[in-house]
């Protein structure tokens, strides 16, 4: 297969980044200009003066992408060419922290763009700092876990559930260990009308400390566990959920794997935080039906 | 000097110029007795590196592979393993 997403790209061995853009691009063909913020996807696709991409593709500030997707999108409007599709992609940071305000104002005003998130669960281009969507107790540099800390002591941000306040027509969690689920819903929600958001979870072999084959395999632990639910929303209802059934796996599995949460297995009191973490994902399988 | 363009335009897929297989550790070998042709190989690539050739197997390309091993984990045949590069 040709693949719009183009070898030669910096991205790490393994990338999660790279992964779900060239699964974005298989979903949208060449007919789409795709905008993205600052962050790594951006800074290992674009080393000036080459490209990644084999699309018309545009790098826009660390917090705007989605502002100039609508400004793009307005004009193909204006000039009638509405076959033309608008992608923003972007990461958890460029999205759901700094880019809050731009797509929060895309969604708002109604325009006809579909907007992927990357979420890798920290700020991995700068160094694995702690974003509002790290998970409880991953330990990044600004959230470090240690003598008195577990790690970050927030849960993640529900972005989805903020999308769907806007009445976004369409809106879907995915992840990159369910390659073909990941490809359906982007294509679904770009030939849905209106503002439209993909939230794609991407695990990221640098950041998290795994093994650059592990990827995928860590990626559909998440979803097994019941930490990462996969479904798609419209206006506002869930209409599709990924059962999980008879895959459920406790959240060691997918925890032990990843360096971020070590400290669970080795400091004194990390049983009691797995059984936090283990409650995060009950309550998801009884929240969403996953069962 | 490098001129930049107006706009600082760069043409589509142009990284190609960068062959990334120099960074490979491992380098990943098909045993074609076992492959069925699933394409899952090809599918998770990240760096495009799995080839389909005419008689519908595949082959890596080993300008860019990055040698990070996803295709042989993944591979439900287990036909892919991984080969310490050797120099």
């Amino acid at each position: 297969m040709n693949f719009l997403f183009k070898s030669g790209h910096r991205g790490c061995a393994g990338c999660c980044d790279a992964m779900v853009a060239k699964f974005t691009l298989m979903a949208a063909g060449e007919n789409c200009i795709v905008v993205s913020p600052t962050g790594c996807l951006e800074v290992m696709t674009t080393p000036y003066p080459e490209s990644a991409w084999g699309v018309p593709w545009i790098h826009s500030l660390f917090e705007n992408a989605a502002s100039v997707a609508s400004g793009i999108e307005a004009a193909l409007k204006a000039m009638g060419k509405d076959d033309t599709k608008v992608v923003a992609i972007g990461g958890d940071g460029g999205t759901i922290d700094i880019g809050m305000r731009a797509i929060s104002g895309a969604f708002e005003r109604g325009h006809d763009i579909t907007y992927v998130c990357i979420d890798n669960e920290a700020y991995m281009n700068t160094g694995v700092q702690r974003s509002g969507a790290t998970p409880y107790d991953a330990s990044t540099t600004t959230s470090p876990a240690g003598a008195i800390s577990f790690g970050n002591k927030r849960p993640k941000k529900d972005m989805p559930a903020i999308m769907a306040a806007h009445g976004a027509p369409y809106i879907a969690t995915t992840s990159l260990g369910y390659p073909k689920d990941m490809i359906k819903k982007i294509k679904k929600a770009i030939d849905v009308e209106g503002p439209t958001y993909i939230h794609a979870h991407a695990p990221c072999t640098t950041g998290w400390g795994f093994d650059s084959s592990k990827t995928v395999e860590v990626a559909k632990l998440a979803v097994q566990t019941g930490l990462w639910p996969l479904y798609e929303m419209e206006n506002g209802e869930i209409t599709s959920v990924k059962k999980i059934g008879k895959q459920k796996k406790p959240v060691e599995d997918y925890l032990k794997m990843q360096r971020r949460f070590k400290h669970l297995f080795t400091k004194e009191g990390g049983d009691e935080e797995l059984k936090k973490i283990q409650a995060i994902a009950d309550e998801n399988i009884v929240k969403f039906g996953l069962e | 000097m490098m001129s930049i363009r107006v706009g600082g335009v760069c043409d589509p897929g142009s990284t190609r110029i960068n062959k990334t297989g120099g960074w490979r550790t491992f380098r990943p070998v098909y045993d074609y007795d076992k492959c069925v042709k699933c394409k899952l190989c090809e599918l998770l690539c990240p760096d495009m590196s799995v080839l389909e050739r005419e008689d519908g197997y595949f082959q890596f390309d080993y300008d860019f592979c990055k040698g990070c091993g996803i295709c042989a984990n993944e591979c439900p045949k287990g036909a892919i393993s991984m080969v310490l590069e050797e120099k």
